[in-house]
């Protein structure tokens, strides 16, 4: 908890303020779209934050959103198939692509980033090229059950949030109780020792990239139907670099080992919370990513500085 | 012989830790002069003093008669003070030229400042000549062993015109005949006049090369030896005050033989060569041979993680099959391998769960951990093996080299344990720890452990053993027997001579 501290404080402040200086910041529909934006981007956060506690990375996750989306659009509207069908397919068919980084970066020893770098480029040409560059969508029609999953809520909670939330405490348990939580911690710190002490680092680290890709696949549903239409050459963009900001900001170190699920659901929090303070504060909305780089980039710093002064005291 | 270097009343105060009170020390012009003291005894905080990277509270620093201060590292460069630490200070990339002149290229071309490569060269040449070396300036160092690296280090002090070498424990990594090689260079540059602040913890090479021996002890002087009283005896009980009888223990012998069996093993290193053995409970069998006979290579073979192409292990009679290391902790088999902080600890995680790596399953449930378990499982262990740390928690980063290697050891001793292997156990280890770990390593051979010992200290693997192997370029050269135990009948095995 101790070091999530500082992050908490910022979300609270910037809460307080953006409160203070406009009123409809607590109002009931803008609190419910934040917490359903904040459950779709925070579930797949979640799995960018574990290959990153792994000491790896990966840059194509917005792609695969396009890749998936359209072909879910096709297979519901223009192949017809049955909708629990093509959901399961769409996250398994996401997870092999997650199982084809990890064996990658694992057995075949590639870099992480290389690897989903050529993935970002490969899937979203893809994407583009099914679609024929179409924007393909899900009509206004039929599918309630997964609309019901993405704009739906159980009373005054919005649907996507309840399951981060789901998402979140298993993830909590899987990654700060479990065997296999530690051994990702250890491999991320040091993969050797990890080898020598009998874990299986290689399976423990493409695990990871299999794990995040799962997550990945039920916000890319989620995504779809949120956003109703997908259009390929757009859809999902940039998305990789908000989970990894997320990762971050919530204490994980692109170095490895390092991280907790809250702090990566309260990373996410503030990311939401800065894009709807733009809306809100009449902040011109180009300024929008120029907000963001800055407060991600305090927050880092700031937490440099605290970390260096604690080390400097423990010696 | 006037005094080049000489440091006075020297007191530093870290918080909460008195690092050197009162320490003083002067070397003379052509002097080698040794350093020894137990880890924490203050060596490395006065040399970085002497190099400007910490600055005393107290106390003079007088170089050539001279009072002189020294607040950064360049300044202790210009007064002609080289030093060469434990882990070598190259760029791996760049050739020997390049890295000998590295921050101080002679340039052309005015304000390009493009490097005038032909100077480069010409000096260098001029200073591994001096050195009696046969280096081309234009190798990159990682093509070079880091005994020659070292030299490179060397000649690039001499190239900054140093009339003081501080070399900081600059044999750790290397074979016999490389360390002959620089103890040799440095008695030759004493004889040109250039002083040396040697400090090692291995006492024979101190013997062989020191002037004068000064003792650190808790950061104060503990006194000094000169050249005719520098003894092994005397230098250890200068260092922990006391007399030092039982450093070695001897065993109650063999207990049951042919525990452990490996036949016909051909390592990923060595496919061309089968090595075979066999060691019983009970027994410490010690590996003994040159740097890069393939020793660690034929234990992380029987340990799994690097899995051999052929052989077969057999354990109490029963024949394993190895593919991984976890094959081997299966089975009881352990490795305390050579390089504790990059295979034997993750050392940013802590004393717990560093003991419950391997054993993990032990302290969990439904794959949860238990963490009170857990914890009950690492605290048993630290007091079993009087490991000093504040606490389980502490991150291992943070303990003395000595109860590192004691954390990796309870590692293994909360599983139990059959056969372990120990590779270099007491590297960079000060001499009241090792006594500790050489008893430890008995009393697991009384208690019916099959132990494998792999040292390059040939005072270690005599001491401490019951029978040795001999290793020479990936097979095993001969077996020696305590009454056949001597220095020479190892070495004439270690580089390939039949024994006498």
């Amino acid at each position: 908890m101790k070091k999530e501290l500082g992050i908490t404080i910022l979300l609270v402040v910037l809460c307080a303020m953006t409160a203070f200086l406009n009123h409809r910041f607590l109002g009931a529909a803008n609190l419910t779209n934040m917490a359903r934006l904040i459950g779709m981007y925070g579930i797949f956060s979640i799995g960018l934050g574990l290959i990153i506690i792994t000491g790896g990375i990966d840059l194509s996750v917005g792609s695969v959103f396009a890749l998936q989306g359209v072909l879910l659009a096709m297979a519901l509207r223009e192949w017809n198939w049955y909708w629990p069908v093509a959901v399961v397919a769409s996250i398994a068919g996401v997870m092999l692509l997650g199982l084809f980084h990890g064996v990658m970066v694992a057995k075949v020893r590639m870099q992480p980033f290389i690897v989903t770098l050529c993935g970002l480029l490969f899937y979203r040409g893809l994407a583009r090229f099914v679609a024929n560059d179409e924007t393909k969508g899900f009509g206004s029609e039929g599918f309630g059950m997964l609309r019901q999953l993405a704009s739906g809520s159980i009373g005054p909670i919005p649907m996507p949030f309840a399951i981060l939330m789901v998402v979140a405490v298993v993830s909590y348990v899987a990654l700060h109780r479990s065997v296999y939580g530690r051994y990702l911690y250890a491999v991320g710190r040091n993969e050797e020792a990890a080898r020598f002490s009998g874990i299986n680092s290689r399976t423990i680290i493409a695990s990871a990239y299999v794990v995040s890709m799962a997550l990945t696949g039920v916000s890319g549903i989620l995504i779809a139907f949120y956003t109703n239409s997908i259009s390929p050459a757009t859809h999902g963009s940039f998305y990789e670099l908000y989970g990894i900001a997320a990762a971050v900001l919530g204490g994980c170190s692109l170095r490895g080992g390092e991280g907790s699920i809250l702090g990566i659901v309260i990373g996410t929090a503030l990311l939401q919370v800065l894009q709807n303070l733009v809306n809100l504060l009449g902040i011109p909305s180009a300024l929008n990513f120029s907000v963001m780089g800055a407060v991600i980039f305090f927050g880092v710093l700031v937490d440099q500085v605290l970390r260096e002064q604690r080390a400097r005291r423990v010696q | 012989m006037s005094a080049l270097l000489e440091l006075k009343h020297i007191t530093k105060r870290f918080p909460g830790v008195l690092a050197l009170d009162d320490v003083s020390l002067s070397v003379g012009s052509g002097e080698v002069v040794a350093v020894i003291g137990e880890n924490g005894a203050g060596k490395s905080t006065l040399m970085k003093i002497l190099g400007g990277v910490h600055q005393a509270d107290a106390g003079e620093i007088w170089f050539d008669g001279q009072p002189v201060a020294i607040r950064q590292v360049a300044n202790a460069l210009a007064l002609g003070i080289g030093f060469m630490h434990q882990e070598l200070n190259v760029l791996d990339n760049l050739g020997v030229a390049a890295n000998m002149f590295l921050g101080r290229e002679p340039t052309w071309g005015g304000r390009l400042q493009l490097i005038d490569r032909k100077q480069i060269v010409r000096d260098s040449e001029q200073y591994l000549r001096r050195l009696g070396l046969d280096l081309s300036p234009h190798t990159p160092l990682s093509e070079l062993s880091l005994a020659q690296q070292q030299m490179v280090e060397i000649a690039r002090a001499l190239s900054q015109h140093a009339r003081l070498l501080v070399m900081d424990e600059p044999t750790s990594s290397l074979t016999l005949s490389e360390t002959e090689r620089l103890l040799a260079t440095v008695r030759d540059l004493s004889k040109d006049g250039v002083s040396v602040i040697y400090i090692s913890h291995r006492l024979g090479e101190i013997e062989s090369c020191a002037d004068r021996v000064v003792a650190l002890r808790d950061g104060r002087n503990a006194g000094e030896l000169s050249c005719g009283e520098v003894s092994h005896d005397r230098m250890v009980s200068l260092m922990i005050g006391r007399k030092l009888e039982d450093l070695y223990v001897h065993g109650t012998g063999a207990q049951q033989p042919r525990y452990l069996e490996v036949l016909g093993m051909r390592t990923r290193y060595r496919p061309q060569h089968e090595i075979s053995f066999d060691v019983a409970r009970g027994e410490i069998l010690g590996f003994a041979g040159l740097v890069g006979a393939g020793r660690s290579e034929l234990a992380q073979a029987i340990f799994g993680v690097d899995a051999p192409l052929e052989g077969k292990v057999r354990l109490d009679g029963r024949e394993l099959s190895i593919h991984s290391a976890r094959d081997a902790i299966d089975a009881g088999i352990f490795l305390a391998p050579e390089d504790r902080r990059r295979t034997g600890l993750v050392v940013e995680m802590s004393v717990r769960e560093n003991i419950t790596m391997a054993g993990l399953k032990q302290c969990s449930a439904w794959s949860l951990i238990r963490f009170d378990r857990e914890a009950e499982v690492a605290r048993q262990q630290v007091q079993a093996l009087r490991v000093k740390t504040p606490s389980v928690e502490t991150t291992a980063m943070n303990l003395s080299g000595g109860n590192q290697q004691k954390v990796v050891l309870a590692k293994w001793l909360s599983l139990e344990p059959k056969v372990i292997i120990f590779d270099e156990p007491t590297r960079g280890i000060d001499v009241g720890a090792k006594a500790e770990i050489y008893r430890l390593m008995r009393d697991l051979a009384d208690r019916g452990v099959a132990i494998m010992m792999i040292s390059s200290e040939m005072e270690e693997v005599i001491g401490v053993s019951d029978r040795i192997a001999v290793m020479c370029e990936g097979d095993i050269a001969g077996f020696l027997n305590r009454e056949e135990f001597s220095e020479q009948a190892i070495m004439n095995l270690a580089v390939g001579r039949k024994a006498a």
